[in-house]
């Protein structure tokens, strides 16, 4: 007996050491004072508590396939037009489709190869002059899945210029991304970067064609849709109406001015290699931007052939600033409106981490304020210290001194459950706060039945160390039923709740663990060092 | 100290009252089921998608004008609720379920109302929430999985290590649990969030290990007690255990008590599902459970409830220990008739008698 208890104690006092030590980094005043090489981390507090954004986007991959689709239209026409095969039109009919009219039916063969050149497309039906074409199967998923893929990707790339600390960018199953940071002093700002598709387009506007009646020179926010349905019939099929956004310099009022615009993308945002904040000679913020070789080239040539014209510079469907084009021009480009500093500044951020490849919905937006994540962290504590209080004062009145021990024990369970979840970077959130709490009510109940048991030994008579061992042994058992029965519902919250719930279940699951050990071990060995000192006629229980 | 000492309580016989009582609080909790899946019942806008938003305000808001401020906007139809916010500021929660308007965009169109309304007391958004109504249905998929795997963990690990009779009893006790939880948030018609499906899902297994205490005992005196009938045995087991019962429910109560009154506004509502599951769980474990084991029809005995228990009749005086064997003389060899192997259909008495001296008293453990 007496070897095996002291290899128990050698064991407990060990692990109250290891508790100690990992648990010692989460309290912030002893945090700073710790050596270099002190082993673990502080607890990871979830974002409940230190507060900060949760969001979830929901990609839409459909329209990165519409455009892509849109982009190929246009390049076949391009390749067709400078192999001279006479093509009418190529415009894109769905999301996948894309049909041809050809001027001589007799081009039908030659259009095809260059279509299935592409290595993208494939023949969907081909009848007289019109071709169908589709975009490949496996050509339209990838596409699918780079468009989430790389949108985790400029989102990482938009959020890092925000300057959060440790923040969470991951995709979720296939079509969703989930964003989280932490701490964050801005949530309106955030959303607004993290949200902009950021697609940049260069369209002519068409001063050509006369509406009647004329387009209003501007209107009030909030009417654009009765514009737009106004003008439905009568705009002509290759042309659209945009809005540009206007600010009366005096008085401040906004207001949107529509434009006839070709629907035809010139150029893109892709071919941007740079975009920075300047200000112009009147003291207003602009942002300026470059293309690289490919962009320049085209660039030059679309401003050289529509001189004179306005060039509409559209991001994300409204129409930042629409300048004359005065000369050709190459790589470097200006695009002034009415912005704040800080408008420019956020643009040129989304400009140069890039467009996203399709827009983003989003679907769950959870922001905890730093108010309630500070309240939600004080009533924790409150409830943690009330509640511990209430059940060490209650063993100690019910089994006296047998109580007391118990008591330790709970002390231990909880400082190994900090520790453990500080060691295993497990998050804590206001849930696991409740687990922990929880974990006091419940864990203090092996200890109950234990006791129970030994009350129940001793009614029959038996000697105070018969007494004990019988009632370890015998409410082994009912002790670990009973905690599996806990487990089990347990690792079922954790499978399938979100990360609130799942720092319940990591806490209240760890809790009931290490009160396997701290209640059966930890109590044992104390009572039998106290059986083995002394021989006692009567326990205090 | 000591709360209970030894109590007779003939906790089997009052089954048939306490089945009225449970039949109660389950009809409330089906009602509650079926205006969930009708969509009628009072659920969070994680599982209905929506928007909420916290709100404080410098200055103390008239819950009237805040309502007419909604109102205007397009919003009527939004809960409002005033809470107590640091110091002198005042905090006012709006919660909007139903709603043409997208929901990214309903937080913004609150704080437009108020500002509107109050140009002179600006809200400050402190902490919102808006969920899509997909995200919504896929939790409320997720809860409902989360329940059903509970629940079969639940029978199989009972079932392994009792019997399958056992299994049942517990699962029927875990599901009263549950109903009940969930019947009175219905008729007090409060919200039914992601936290209180967690609350639902922690009582079970908690109450779990109370009737676990109750079926252990219940075991242990099966092996022990051999010749008496199942409902004594349950009787007597039950009151054996009942102080340890109350004492450990007690101990967990007073945690959800502290985190009850102290816990703050977020946990309200899981500690109070806690503290009624906890004492309906103690309820179930001793008039649910135990009585349904008796009750669960079936003259099969298993591995622990042996056939001729079942059949027993119950004796009419608890306290009384059961009547030893009378000692009857031996009949001289050559007239005694070979013992029958075949068990007798009631069991026990084709065994033959155990030795000299009649039984030991079943009040000694070894």
């Amino acid at each position: 007996m007496k070897k095996s208890l002291i290899w128990r104690s050698i064991l407990i006092s060990a692990v109250m050491v290891l508790a100690i030590v990992l648990f010692l980094p989460s309290l912030p005043e002893v945090r700073s004072s710790l050596p270099k090489w002190w082993p673990g981390n502080k607890i990871n507090l979830g974002l409940d508590l230190q507060g900060g954004m949760h969001l979830v986007y929901q990609v839409q991959t459909e329209k990165a396939l519409e455009s892509f689709t849109a982009r190929t239209a246009i390049n076949l026409k391009n390749t067709a037009a400078d192999k001279k095969i006479n093509v009418v039109d190529v415009k894109p009919i769905s999301a996948t489709e894309i049909e041809a009219t050809l001027a001589n039916a007799t081009d039908t063969n030659g259009f095809l190869t260059i279509a299935s050149d592409t290595g993208v497309l494939e023949r969907k039906s081909s009848e007289g002059t019109k071709v169908v074409l589709a975009v490949k199967n496996k050509e339209a998923e990838r596409i699918k899945t780079n468009s989430v893929t790389q949108g985790v990707e400029t989102i990482r790339n938009r959020i890092d210029q925000l300057g959060v600390a440790e923040p969470v960018i991951l995709q979720q199953g296939t079509e969703e991304i989930l964003v989280q940071l932490p701490g964050i002093k801005d949530p309106q700002r955030a959303l607004n970067i993290i949200g902009k598709t950021a697609l940049l387009e260069f369209k002519i506007v068409d001063e050509a064609t006369q509406l009647t009646p004329p387009l209003p020179g501007n209107v009030q926010p909030g009417e654009e849709e009765k514009i737009l349905a106004a003008y439905k019939d009568k705009v002509p099929a290759d042309d659209e109406i945009l809005f540009e956004k206007e600010v009366d310099r005096e008085t401040g009022a906004v207001s949107r001015r529509p434009y006839l615009v070709k629907k035809e993308v010139r150029l893109t945002g892709e071919y941007l290699t740079e975009a920075r904040v300047s200000i112009d000679q009147r003291g207003r913020p602009e942002v300026s931007f470059k293309f690289d070789t490919n962009g320049a080239k085209i660039f030059d040539q679309v401003t050289g052939s529509n001189i004179g014209k306005r060039l509409a510079i559209v991001l994300d469907g409204n129409i930042y600033s629409a300048p004359t084009i005065q000369s050709r021009i190459g790589a470097d480009g200006v695009i002034t409106g009415n912005y704040s500093e800080e408008e420019a500044k956020d643009l040129a951020i989304v400009l140069r981490a890039g467009a996203l490849p399709a827009p983003l919905k989003p679907i769950q937006n959870l922001t905890v304020g730093p108010t309630l994540g500070n309240d939600s962290i004080s009533a924790g504590q409150k409830a943690i210290v009330l509640g511990a209080l209430l059940v060490i004062v209650f063993m100690a009145v019910y089994y006296k001194m047998s109580g007391i021990i118990a008591d330790f024990a709970i002390g231990l369970n909880i400082v190994l459950l900090i520790g453990a979840l500080a060691a295993l970077s497990a998050t804590l959130t206001l849930p696991g706060l409740a687990g922990i709490l929880l974990t006091i009510g419940m864990g203090v109940d092996s200890n109950v039945l234990i006791f129970e048991r030994i009350r129940e030994e001793l009614r029959l008579g038996k000697s105070v160390r018969a007494a004990i061992d019988g009632g370890y042994g015998k409410a082994f058992t009912t002790v670990f039923d009973s905690h599996v029965t806990t487990l089990i519902t347990a690792a079922v919250l954790f499978q399938f709740g979100t990360g609130p719930i799942k720092g319940f279940a990591v806490s209240l699951s760890l809790g009931i663990m290490i009160n396997l050990f701290t209640a059966l071990v930890g109590t044992k060995v104390v009572f039998d060092f106290i059986t083995s000192k002394w021989k006692l006629e009567k326990l205090s229980i | 100290m000591e709360i209970l000492k030894k109590t007779n309580i003939d906790f089997m016989g009052k089954r048939n009252y306490a089945f009225a009582a449970s039949a109660v609080l389950c009809l409330f909790g089906i009602i509650c089921v079926v205006m969930m899946a009708t969509g009628k019942a009072n659920m969070g806008i994680d599982f209905a998608g929506g928007a909420s938003a916290d709100m404080i305000f410098a200055k103390p808001l008239n819950m009237a004008d805040a309502r007419g401020a909604l109102d205007k906007a397009g919003f009527g139809d939004a809960e409002i609720q005033a809470l107590s916010g640091e110091g002198s500021k005042f905090k006012l929660l709006v919660r909007v379920k139903k709603t043409n308007v997208p929901t990214e965009q309903v937080v913004g169109k609150l704080k437009e109302a108020f500002d509107k309304s109050f140009p002179d007391n600006p809200a400050v958004i402190d902490s919102s929430s808006a969920i899509g109504p997909t995200v919504g249905k896929a939790l409320q998929k997720d809860a409902l999985w989360a329940i059903i795997i509970s629940f079969i963990g639940i029978i199989v690990y009972i079932a392994i290590r009792f019997e399958f009779r056992f299994g049942i009893a517990a699962t029927i006790a875990t599901f009263h649990d549950v109903l009940a939880v969930l019947g009175v948030f219905m008729l007090l018609h409060k919200e039914i969030t992601l936290l209180v499906v967690t609350a639902v899902l922690t009582l079970a297994g908690y109450s779990l290990t109370d009737t676990v205490v109750v079926f252990d005992r219940i075991r242990e005196n099966l092996k022990l007690r051999q010749k008496d009938g199942l409902l004594d045995i349950i009787n007597s087991s039950i009151n054996e255990v009942l102080s340890r019962t109350i004492v450990t429910s007690m101990t967990a109560f007073l945690t959800v008590l502290a985190l009850f009154f102290f816990g703050g506004e977020v946990l309200h509502d899981f500690a109070f599902a806690m503290i009624f599951g906890i004492i309906v769980g103690t309820y179930s474990s001793i008039f649910v459970a135990s009585p349904v084991l008796y009750v669960w029809k079936g003259t099969k005995g298993g591995r622990l409830i042996k056939a001729a228990m079942l059949t027993k009749q119950p004796v009419k005086d608890l306290s009384a220990k059961p009547a030893p064997v009378s000692v009857k003389p031996v009949q001289p060899a050559p007239e005694a008739k070979p013992v029958a192997v075949a068990p007798a259909p009631d069991g026990g008495a084709g065994k033959g008698k155990k030795g000299k001296g009649g039984r030991k008293k079943s009040g000694a453990r070894a």
